[in-house]
């Protein structure tokens, strides 16, 4: 295979060492060469946000970066969130509000709000409405993914001490 | 949530379907790998329209790990793929082949196959094939006169025309008519997960399998089988997770023949997926029609007669869904309005696009549009409030069931129940109507444009004729149900379920639902229309009431009691008024084939349920928005939006009202922003999503959802209809009423999206009369 | 979609990253920073490069930097740099709104400033905001470095003077004095989309007469530039609505719209006027 080179890719605290060509996307390496199949390729052009799993902490679009830029990166995907039979809480939150159907477009949604209350936990509910913008959903219609995001926020924030109102 | 079966039936539970979707453990098509698999490629056509002179392999074949690469020779025995649903005659000849012969007719059509080691040289081997078409004008309205599709067959391959009512006579004797020019724009469901599929032949059994089925897998199985001959028990298709159908996934495609086709002759497993680019130019298109139509009315606002002549653009060919749009779009226009009179005629046109089939809610988005229309401008015409003129017209529950004389689905339209004029009421009321009104008046006093809009409509839903499935219980205890029904997404396991679980008195969460898997069950009728809820709900009621009766029986034996006095709960057989309860594990040990209770008995504690029937059942619905419009730029901010929804009754209010949400947000989609253009010469303009652009969270409004049980169906004993399409069916309808009332500018919307630059054209050519009328001094 | 093949190169240090382009430029070597515009024109198989030089891991070309009144922007500058103020200043507050209405929040975890630039995207919010200040680009290869000023490096949609062999590098702003009112205005169709025209002023207010006006127009035509005809109408006058009015008639009058599918010129031009007066409406609130 043309200039396929080895690496290592760390995901969700563990080492995979593969072999690939340049040209293969983080998002593919994840699922085919690491066999984490959460984590799912809805456009391959950057805007549906399917792909979406923290690098470093930052919610990122996989299809947007090829596997070999990540060496050296904690990477995190959907499957790391839970703690064993222990659900996130914005994965329970999920199931509460029915804030999935198809669950095609879950995996996505929850890394990016994950990653992005992490960065800035204070969020506003019209931030939070706007982060959730970033990705596609054809099922839901939305309300029901702001309402388990902004019930998980004001649990966190109420557990970090204050809730943040728009 | 307990344990008890406290009627699951109307609670709103949470999904069984949840846990491994949310944790990433989910199974899509693109998941399945197989050992030494193929990727399958597809060179689709770069022209709209032209004959092909010849296609040129040699370079792409020889690329290292290239496997085969096939054209229509290849694959020439095989037929193209057959209607599923269609009674039109002389349609055959329009079925798209496998892989272009002589002609291609849309860009994307598929011109040949490569078949490669790995994704990445599929797609760069693919990338080598030359093909060289001689190029011929494309169609690319369904208005134009019908042209040559080959020799001697034309572009208008049927004609459907259904009347009912005297036609003539109403229009003579109307006090006024009205004609309008309607057009909805090309737009389909687009799921976030691409169409894909891997076949893979087992030698060791002679089996052939499909994984990454959906929609109606029997149904598939059979007519795969008979195409590329094989004996449907020899092939075995496999639903797992399915990411969104909306009706355009599931059908049969080139795509999975040639999979099935690749598997048996090549001897490895053959996977595909699309990627997002070819699925927007070569999965089902929808929705593009224009409707020509004229009413007359009475000086009430009483619609005497409909009269309407459409033109539907097919796309290139005719799929597996026939004609079945333009029939449904003929029959289902009235809706829950009387209209004494009626005509439809349905001009089923093809054109040189990709072809088009069933959309959410097909035929209603498109006919709510073009009556709800209708009705807004009788009312604009006559000065009556837009409210109050539907009163007028609807039909009144005193007349239910209410027939009108034309069939749809093969069924004849039969309204089961209804109270329209009950939930106009209702929902005036959840909106706060009237108060609304007042404030858009102020806020227009003030500059802004806003206005409000209503639409009502009447679904369908529980399309029969029958379904059946198996429901039986372990030795642990646990139930399973079985059925050839499939998951869109939708939460049907759930849903089943609950019912299941209502009627055997077990935990819902101790219910384990199979479906989607033909290698299960016999018989299997998929999911769409809306029916399962209905058909597979009252299947699955069906048979856990006969288990239920055989394990009363059973554990009437064992105590030597009548089973009156025996009832189920808990998972176990109660005796009332005593402390005796035999878990239903053990009932169902009792029934393993050698014990004595299975003498007189069939072994196990499992039963076969049916249900059949005749008529769908019509569930039906009444929508409002709030809008402004931003005169300047043209964009349009949906601000309020009700969604009333009759359903007959609801198992899971909670799902119900996330279908109505999903739907809303297509709608919101197909009224606004979304839409499949082409250029001069056919080249599809929207293949990415930054050009075809799906609603996301910012664009939702504030919904208020309002689900009634005024109307269970008298067609099944818990009164089920449907919930799928209720969200999607009226909402271009609505935001077109609400955008004439914000712009004061009635019937401006007649085409769907309304884009800010339509929005900006239509100002520009007609200036606001209430502006036009307070400059000139006449006040508001 | 898959991209086509490439060799993959991803130096330490800028001056290797430059050897690498020079060697390739022939081959159609290509820089990758953010990458969220160029692996989805990889990913189309619109763009085809036989290199791509990853310059991710050059630390000489992270982060922003202030001294005295510039503002310098290197190439590894993210987006989400700009997501809270890095100058305590209108200006810096300007900046951030800008970054707000970037696509979303992911991509501006990774896409660059100078990415932006170098793209030349006619609705790239910081293009506006380079010709609308007047920046200035330094270009680095192999043979040296090029200063270049902004209106000079953007020639058109997707076009600038940018050589094959070079990396833009760092980004000049000049800050403006801190009495200074900016506004930003921006219309697209869905949140995060591009935007179909966006307006970007400043000016300051001596005793009400507008000084030192600077009024940029974007994604109306093929590149983002200021407008001296609309600046000319406010210059040296006191400011007041109508005079607003007039220069975003000016602006309007004096475009070149770009044309697609769906949108005329008419519309374009229309845009522009609105554009330019809503930005006006949101100047000084920062």
């Amino acid at each position: 295979m043309p200039y396929e080179q080895d690496m290592t890719l760390s995901i969700n605290g563990r080492d995979y060492r593969i072999r690939l060509e340049p040209r293969k996307s983080l998002a593919d390496a994840i699922r085919e060469d690491c066999g984490l199949t959460g984590t799912h390729t809805g456009c391959e052009h950057g805007i549906c946000g399917a792909c979406t799993v923290l690098v470093n902490g930052e919610p990122v679009r996989s299809c947007l970066m090829f596997a070999v830029q990540a060496g050296g990166t904690d990477i995190e995907t959907v499957e790391g969130l839970a703690n064993g039979d222990d659900l996130h809480p914005l994965q329970q939150a999920f199931i509460e509000h029915h804030a999935l159907q198809c669950g095609f477009c879950t995996p996505g949604f929850l890394m990016l709000v994950v990653g992005a209350m992490r960065q800035e936990p204070m969020l506003s509910e019209e931030a939070l409405t706007d982060l959730i913008s970033s990705n596609l959903c054809r099922c839901t219609g939305y309300r029901n993914i702001v309402k388990a995001v902004l019930q998980t926020a004001r649990q966190g924030n109420a557990a970090a001490g204050t809730v943040r109102q728009t | 949530m307990d344990s008890s079966n406290q009627g699951y039936i109307g609670r709103s539970v949470t999904r069984l379907e949840d846990r491994p979707l949310v944790t990433g453990a989910g199974r899509f098509v693109a998941d399945i790998d197989f050992s030494h698999q193929l990727h399958m490629r597809v060179v689709r056509s770069a022209h709209a329209h032209g004959i092909i002179r010849s296609i040129d392999l040699d370079a792409a074949k020889a690329m290292l790990g290239v496997r085969a690469i096939w054209t229509f020779t290849d694959i020439a025995d095989i037929p193209p793929i057959p209607f599923r649903a269609t009674t039109v005659q002389g349609l055959e000849p329009y079925r798209q082949p496998i892989l272009a012969d002589e002609f291609v007719r849309y860009v994307g059509e598929p011109v040949a196959a490569v078949f490669a080691d790995n994704a990445f040289i599929a797609e760069d081997a693919a990338e080598l094939v030359s093909v060289d078409i001689e190029e011929r004008p494309p169609v690319l309205s369904a208005q134009h006169d019908p042209g040559e599709f080959a020799p001697g067959l034309g572009t208008e391959p049927t004609t459907i025309v259904k009347t009912y009512g005297d036609l003539d006579a109403a229009m003579a004797q109307a006090h006024g008519s009205i004609a309008l020019t309607l057009e909805v724009g090309r737009h389909s469901g687009v799921p976030l997960e691409t169409r894909g599929a891997v076949a893979r032949y087992d030698a060791a059994t002679d089996m052939l399998e499909l994984h990454g089925a959906a929609k109606r897998p029997h149904w598939n199985r059979d007519q795969i089988a008979e195409m590329i001959q094989r004996a449907p028990s020899s092939i075995q298709l496999f639903e797992y997770h399915v990411g969104g159908g909306f009706g355009v996934r599931g059908e049969i495609y080139p795509e999975d023949i040639l999979v099935c086709l690749a598997a048996l002759r090549l001897r490895r497993p053959v996977k595909w997926v699309e990627d997002r680019r070819e699925h927007l130019m070569a999965t089902n298109h929808s929705r593009e029609q224009t409707h020509l139509i004229r009413a007359g009315f009475d000086a009430d606002g009483r619609i005497l007669a409909i009269d309407n002549e459409f033109y539907h653009d097919q796309g290139a060919y005719v799929r597996t869904h026939g004609a079945r749009v333009v029939d449904m779009t003929t029959s289902l226009l009235p809706g829950p309005y009387r209209i004494p009179a009626y005509r439809a005629v349905g001009h089923f046109r093809l054109t040189n696009k990709t072809p088009a089939a069933t959309y959410r809610a097909p035929g209603r988005f498109e006919t709510s549009f073009v009556r709800e229309r209708v009705v807004d401008a009788v009312a604009a015409q006559l000065g009556i409030d837009p409210v109050e003129i539907r009163r007028r017209n609807l039909i009144s529950k005193d007349e239910m069931p209410f027939a009108r004389p034309m069939d749809a689905l093969d069924t004849p339209v039969e309204f089961d129940s209804g109270d329209y004029a009950g939930l106009l009421d209702k929902a005036l009321t959840a909106f706060d109507w009237n108060a609304r009104r007042a404030d858009i008046e102020r806020r227009r006093s003030s500059g802004e444009a806003v206005g409000a809009g209503i639409a009502m409509f009447v679904e369908k839903s529980g399309l029969g004729p029958v379904d059946t499935v198996r429901v039986s219980v372990d030795t642990a205890g646990a139930v399973e149900i079985v059925t050839g029904s499939s998951s869109v997404g939708q939460g049907m396991e759930t849903v089943i379920a609950q019912i299941c679980a209502e009627t055997l008195g077990v935990d819902y969460r101790n219910i384990r639902v199979i479906r989607g898997q033909t290698n299960r069950i016999e018989f299997g009728f998929g999911t769409h229309a809306s029916r399962v809820t209905v058909m597979t709900g009252e299947a699955t009621r069906v048979a856990a009431e006969k288990v239920k009766k055989k394990a009363l029986g059973v554990a009437a034996e064992m105590l030597q009691i009548s089973a009156a006095a025996l009832e189920l709960r808990d998972g176990c057989v109660i005796r009332q008024d005593s402390e005796t309860a035999i878990p239903l594990g053990d009932i169902a040990r009792n029934l393993g084939p050698t014990s004595r209770f299975s003498r007189e008995r069939e072994p196990g504690l499992s039963a076969d349920g049916w249900h059949r029937t005749d008529h769908m059942t019509y569930p039906y619905g009444v929508h409002a928005a709030v809008v402004r419009v931003d005169r300047e730029t043209g964009g349009v901010a949906v601000e309020n939006y009700l969604v009333a929804y009759d359903v007959g009754r609801a198992v899971n209010p909670m799902l119900v009202e996330g279908q109505m949400l999903g739907g809303l947000a297509q709608g919101l989609g197909g009224a606004l922003l979304e839409e499949f253009r082409y250029d001069e010469q056919g080249t599809p303009l929207s293949v990415t999503f930054a050009d075809y652009m799906i609603p996301t969270a910012r664009e939702m409004p504030k919904v208020e959802i309002l689900i009634t049980e005024d109307a269970p169906s008298p067609l099944n004993p818990l009164g089920l209809k449907g919930a799928g399409e209720g969200g999607v069916n009226p909402v271009g309808a609505v935001i077109a009423a609400a955008i004439d009332d914000a712009l004061g500018m009635p019937g401006a919307i007649t085409r769907l999206p309304a884009t800010p630059q339509r929005l900006r054209a239509l100002m520009s050519s007609a200036p606001d009369r209430r502006t036009a009328r307070r400059l000139a001094g006449d006040g508001d | 979609m898959k991209s086509a093949p490439f060799q993959y190169h991803a130096p330490a240090r800028l001056d290797d990253a430059l050897a690498v382009l020079a060697e390739t430029a022939g081959d159609d070597g290509r820089v990758i920073a953010g990458g969220q515009s160029l692996v989805p024109m990889m990913a189309f198989r619109l763009a085809m490069p036989g290199h791509l030089v990853d310059i991710n891991r050059i630390e000489e070309l992270a982060g922003v930097e202030i001294q005295g009144d510039t503002l310098s922007i290197r190439a590894l500058a993210r987006h989400a740099c700009f997501h809270r103020p890095v100058i305590d200043h209108p200006f810096g507050r300007m900046l951030t709104c800008v970054a707000g209405n970037i696509a979303h929040y992911p991509v501006r975890m990774r896409g660059t400033f100078c990415g932006s630039l170098a793209n030349a995207d006619p609705a790239s919010e910081w293009c506006l905001v380079a010709a609308t200040f007047d920046a200035e680009l330094e270009l680095h290869s192999r043979s040296g470095v090029r200063t270049v000023p902004a209106r000079e490096f953007a020639l058109g949609a997707m076009t600038t003077a940018l050589r094959p062999e070079e990396i833009l590098t760092l980004v000049r702003l000049p800050i403006p004095p801190e009495q200074t009112q900016m506004g930003f205005y921006e219309f697209n169709r869905r949140a995060g989309d591009f935007a179909l025209g966006m307006g970007l002023v400043s000016y300051r207010l001596e005793e009400g007469v507008a000084v030192d006006v600077r009024i940029g127009l974007g994604g109306i035509e093929e590149t983002p530039r200021r407008l001296g005809e609309a600046e000319g109408v406010i210059a040296g006058q006191f400011l007041s609505e109508t005079l607003i009015e007039a220069a975003a008639e000016a602006a309007a009058g004096g475009v070149d719209p770009i044309e697609d599918s769906q949108t005329t010129p008419a519309y374009r031009r229309d845009l522009a006027r609105t554009v330019i007066k809503r930005a006006f409406d949101r100047a000084g609130r920062l």
